[in-house]
C-alpha cells in the first residue's frame, strides 16, 4: 500500500509494524510529530505497546534500557540536545550490549542553538559503540527501522536510524508501507539471552575490576577490556550480518540491495562524491548535470556509517581520480568527520585518489545543486593541489 | 548462510557467598556467646533473636543456640550491642588467633 | 495474617543476600537491604543506582543478591525502574515487583528529576531510599540530606552550611500512593511497611535512615542506639503518609505524650561528624525538634 506521508509518520509507521512494546517519548523539534503519531497508534490500539511520557531524554534511554534488559522490544528517538542529554545512556546501552533502535531526526546541536537540520548531533555519538544508519528519503526510513529491529536483536548492538530533520521529516514522499504479517514473518518477537526475572536472577552491569576476577566457580571470566574489545569485534561483524538481512528484506519486500551504500554512475566514474542522508539525492542531480557537460561523475551514497565500512568504501574508492566528501558534520580542529574516516580507509591503497572536504549546510544553512556542481568542478581543477582544511559551501561573505 | 556466533559478552554477575572474600579477615573483635544468659538457648525454644534479626551481615542463625559463621563476620559488634540480656562479648581476634590458625 | 505485626521471632530466616559481601562493618543499608529483601521476596526485579549498593552488589562476575538486579546510571534509578515496569506490563505479568534502591545522593539530587517524573507518570513500582546523610561510596561528600554543620570531605572546614532537603516532604508533594519514614533501628517496622507498600499499586516510597558508622565516625556497633537516638530525641521521625494524612509509627508515636525527649546532643555527641558544631547550632536545632514536636502534639492529640 503506497501513502503520501511524511518522513516522522514513516519512522512511526516502522516502529508500529515493527511491533515495539515500549515508547519512551519526549518532544524535541524535529522529531515530535514521530512521538506523537506514535501516541495516536498507542491510544487507539493500532500499536499494543506501553507509551512511557517521560520527563527527559537521559530518562527516555532508560525505560529503553530497563525495558530492553526486562524482554520488551523498547523505541525511543529525539534530536541534537536530547541526544547530547542521553549520551551517557547512549554509551551504556552500547556497553551493556541491549538491542535497541532509536530514530535520530538530525539537528544541529547548540551552542548557539538551531532547530535546523546537520548530522553533528549524531556523529558526536560515533565512537559510543551504536550501528548507525543514514536514510535519504521516506521508503528507507520505514524499511530501516524493520531492518534495525532484526539487525539489533541478532548482533545485541543498538541501532541508530538517523534521518535528516525537516528535510525528511516533514515533507511529504510518497512510499509503501509494508503489510503487517510480512513484518511479522520477517521479524519474531524479541527474546533477550540476559531477560531479568526470578527465572534466572543476575546482576546486570555490575562494577567491572581492571584485571577481572574468578567467578563463583572458580574459573576466570573475560574482564571490562574483553568485554569492549568484544563489542568493537562485534560491531564489525555486524555489517556482513546487515547485509544477509538487508537481502533477506529484499527478497521478500522487493527493495533493498545497498546496504552500506548506494551507487549512482559509479562504474566508470573518475570523480566520486560521498554523503550521508538526504543531500545525496540533490548530489544525484548534480551528477546528472555534471556528466552532461563531459565530467565523469559519481556518487557514493553512503547509508551505513557505524560501523565503519573500509573494506567497502577501500575497494570502491582505490583507482578513482578523486573523492570530493560533502558533509554537515565537523570533528573540529580537525576536519570534517566522515573525511576524516575515508582519509583512513584510502591510506593503504595502492591507487589513492585526491580527497576533497566540502562542510555544508550546518544549523540548516541552505544549499543548492549547483553548490555541489561547483564544488565538484572546482576540486577537479585544484585536485593536485594540496589542501589540508575543508572547503566551506554557503558561508556569508 | 550461517551466521556466525556471536560472544555478546556483558558483565552479569552470578550470586554466590565472599564476594569480597573471606571477610572474616575484615575482624579485629569476634562475637563469643554465653549460652546460659542467651534467652533462645536458656529456654530451649525460639525467643529473642535480636542478634540475628540486627545482624547486617546474616551470620547468626536463627537456632535454639546461635551460631556465627565465623568465615563472613565482620567484627562490628551491633549483636553484642543490642542483646538484652548481654549474652554477647566481643573478644579480641588476636587472643583466639593461636587457636584459630587457618 | 497480612496485618500481623513482624517480630525478631516471626520473620522468616529465608536468607536473600549472601554474606561475605563489601558493605562495610556495621553498616545501616546493609542491616536493613537484608530485613527488606525478606519482605519483597524472589519475584522481584531490583534496580541500583551509583551508590553504596552497587558495591555490596558484588564485583563482577559474583554477585551479593539472589535476586534480579538491573544496575543503572546515577541519575536514572527511577526512570530505569518505569522501564522495567513498562516491560512487564507488556508481557502481562502483574506479580513481579520492581523495587529501586538508591541512596540519598541518587535521589534528592541527582535522581530526583527521574523521581518527580515518574510519580507524576503514575508509575507502579517501590522506590527506597536509603539515607546516610552523604555521598558515602564517594568518600563522604555532602548531599542534598546531609544536616547542617555536618563536617564531611568537601565541607571539612566549616562544615555544610546550608539546611538539608526534606526529602519525604518534597515526594509526598507529588501525592504518590504511599509515603513513609524508617529506620535501621526498627526494622521490622521497615518489613511491614514495604509489605504494605507492595499491596498497594502506583509508586510507593520509602525513606530509611541508615546509620553510617565510617561516614558517620562512630562505632560500629553503635548502629542501631545511635539510629534509635535519632528517633528517641525527636531529629528522625518515623511516619506513614496515606491520601493526605500523617500517621506516625509507634516508636515516634510515643514521643508524643512524653513530657520531655532525650536532647539531641545525645544524639550528635557520638559522631565525629558533628564535632566541629557550635554549641548555638546545637540549640538551634533543639529548639527546631522542639518546635516540630509542639506541631505534631496540637495535631495528633
Amino acid at each position: 500500500m503506497f501513502v503520501f506521508e511524511s518522513g516522522n509518520v514513516a519512522a512511526a509507521t516502522g516502529v508500529k509494524l515493527a511491533r515495539a512494546q515500549v515508547i519512551a517519548a519526549y518532544p524535541i523539534t524535529p522529531q515530535t510529530p514521530l512521538t506523537e503519531k506514535l501516541s495516536v497508534y498507542v491510544d487507539t490500539g493500532a500499536l499494543e505497546a506501553e507509551y512511557v511520557a517521560v520527563e527527559s531524554e537521559h530518562s527516555a534511554l532508560a525505560v529503553c534500557i530497563g525495558a530492553s534488559s526486562t524482554g520488551a522490544r523498547p523505541f525511543t528517538a529525539t534530536s541534537a540536545n536530547g541526544l547530547l542529554y542521553m549520551s551517557e545512556q547512549v554509551h551504556w546501552t552500547a556497553g551493556a550490549r541491549l538491542p535497541m533502535v532509536m530514530c535520530v531526526v538530525n539537528r544541529g546541536v547548540g551552542a548557539p542553538w538551531s532547530v535546523w537540520n546537520d548530522h553533528q548531533d549524531s556523529i558526536s555519538q560515533r565512537d559510543a559503540g551504536w550501528i548507525q544508519i543514514y536514510a535519504k528519503d521516506h521508503q528507507e526510513i520505514i524499511d530501516t527501522v524493520i531492518k534495525a529491529y532484526r539487525l539489533t536483536e541478532e548482533v545485541c548492538i543498538p541501532v541508530m536510524v538517523c534521518y535528516d530533520g525537516y528535510y525528511l521529516s516533514h515533507t511529504y514522499m510518497p512510499y509503501e508501507v509494508p503489510e503487517q504479517d510480512q513484518v511479522d514473518a520477517f521479524l519474531p518477537p524479541y527474546e533477550y539471552r540476559h531477560k531479568l526475572g526470578p527465572e534466572n536472577p543476575t546482576s546486570l552491569n555490575t562494577v567491572t575490576l581492571p584485571s577481572g576476577r574468578q567467578d563463583i566457580h572458580g574459573n576466570r571470566v573475560p574482564g571490562y577490556m574483553e568485554i569492549r574489545r568484544c563489542l568493537h569485534l562485534e560491531l564489525k561483524e555486524a555489517i556482513e550480518v546487515y547485509t544477509r538481512i538487508d537481502s533477506e528484506f529484499k527478497s521478500i519486500f522487493g527493495r533493498g540491495g545497498n546496504p552500506i551504500a548506494e551507487k549512482y554512475l559509479c562504474d566508470d566514474a573518475e570523480y566520486v562524491a560521498v554523503a550521508l542522508g538526504s543531500m545525496s539525492n540533490q548530489i544525484k542531480d548534480a551528477v546528472d548535470e555534471l556528466r552532461g557537460e563531459g565530467l565523469k561523475a559519481g556518487l557514493l551514497a553512503l547509508s551505513l556509517y557505524r560501523p565503519f565500512p573500509s573494506d567497502f568504501l577501500a575497494s570502491e574508492l582505490s583507482g578513482r581520480r578523486g573523492v570530493i566528501v560533502f558533509e554537515k558534520a565537523l570533528s573540529p580542529g580537525n576536519s570534517g568527520a566522515v573525511f576524516g574516516d575515508i582519509r583512513a580507509a584510502l591510506y593503504e591503497c595502492s591507487s589513492r585518489p585526491f580527497l576533497r572536504n566540502y562542510i555544508l549546510g550546518l544549523g540548516g544553512r541552505s544549499y543548492k545543486t549547483s553548490d555541489f556542481c561547483c564544488a565538484i568542478r572546482e576540486s577537479v581543477e585544484t585536485g593536485s593541489e594540496h589542501c589540508d582544511d575543508p572547503a566551506w559551501i554557503g558561508l556569508n561573505r | 548462510m550461517c551466521p556466525k556466533k556471536l560472544d555478546v559478552l556483558t558483565s552479569d554477575s552470578y550470586a554466590g557467598p565472599g564476594d569480597a572474600g573471606r571477610t572474616g579477615s575484615w575482624r579485629v573483635l569476634r562475637p563469643v556467646i554465653d549460652y546460659t544468659k542467651c534467652t533462645p538457648a536458656r529456654k530451649g525454644k525460639p525467643a529473642c533473636y535480636f542478634c540475628w534479626l540486627y545482624c547486617p551481615d546474616s551470620v547468626v542463625s536463627k537456632t535454639i543456640e546461635p551460631q556465627f559463621d565465623l568465615e563472613y563476620c565482620k567484627g562490628c559488634g551491633i549483636c553484642a550491642e543490642e542483646c538484652p540480656t548481654k549474652a554477647i562479648t566481643m573478644v579480641a581476634e588476636s587472643s583466639v588467633a593461636d587457636e584459630d590458625a587457618d | 495474617m497480612k496485618d500481623q505485626r513482624t517480630t525478631a521471632l516471626n520473620l522468616t530466616d529465608e536468607e536473600f543476600v549472601y554474606p561475605g559481601n563489601r558493605a562495610c562493618a556495621g553498616c545501616g543499608l546493609s542491616m536493613l537491604y537484608r530485613t527488606g529483601l525478606k519482605a519483597i521476596g524472589r519475584d522481584a526485579i531490583l534496580v541500583v543506582p551509583p551508590s553504596c549498593l552497587t558495591v555490596m552488589q558484588g564485583l563482577y562476575p559474583i554477585a551479593s543478591t539472589q535476586l534480579s538486579v538491573l544496575n543503572v546510571t546515577f541519575a536514572s534509578a527511577a526512570s530505569a525502574a518505569s522501564g522495567v515496569r513498562a516491560a512487564l506490563k507488556a508481557q502481562k505479568n502483574e506479580h513481579t515487583r520492581v523495587v529501586a534502591w538508591a541512596g540519598d545522593g541518587g535521589t534528592a539530587d541527582i535522581g530526583i528529576q527521574a523521581l518527580s517524573g515518574a510519580i507524576e507518570r503514575g508509575e507502579d513500582f517501590l522506590y527506597i531510599c536509603y539515607d546516610n546523610e552523604a555521598y558515602m561510596n564517594t568518600g563522604i561528600q555532602r548531599s542534598g540530606t546531609t544536616p547542617r554543620g555536618t563536617v564531611t570531605a568537601n565541607t571539612a572546614i566549616h562544615g555544610k552550611q546550608q539546611r538539608s532537603k526534606d526529602l519525604p516532604a518534597i515526594i509526598a508533594a507529588h501525592s504518590p500512593a504511599y509515603v513513609a519514614s524508617c529506620s535501621a533501628a526498627y526494622p521490622t517496622d521497615f518489613h511491614d511497611k514495604i509489605r504494605k507498600a507492595l499491596g498497594l499499586s502506583g509508586l510507593k516510597y520509602i525513606h530509611i535512615h541508615t546509620p553510617c558508622p565510617s561516614g558517620w565516625g562512630i562505632e560500629e556497633r553503635l548502629t542501631v542506639s545511635i539510629g534509635k537516638l535519632a528517633v528517641e530525641t525527636g531529629l528522625y521521625v518515623l511516619y506513614e503518609i496515606e491520601d493526605g494524612e500523617t500517621k506516625l509509627s509507634p516508636p515516634s508515636a510515643r514521643l508524643l505524650t512524653k513530657k520531655k525527649l532525650p536532647p539531641v546532643a545525645d544524639y550528635l555527641a557520638p559522631q565525629g561528624r558533628f564535632k566541629t558544631l557550635p554549641v548555638e547550632a546545637i540549640e538551634e536545632l533543639q529548639q527546631e525538634v522542639d518546635a516540630k514536636w509542639e506541631t505534631y502534639r496540637n495535631q495528633m492529640m
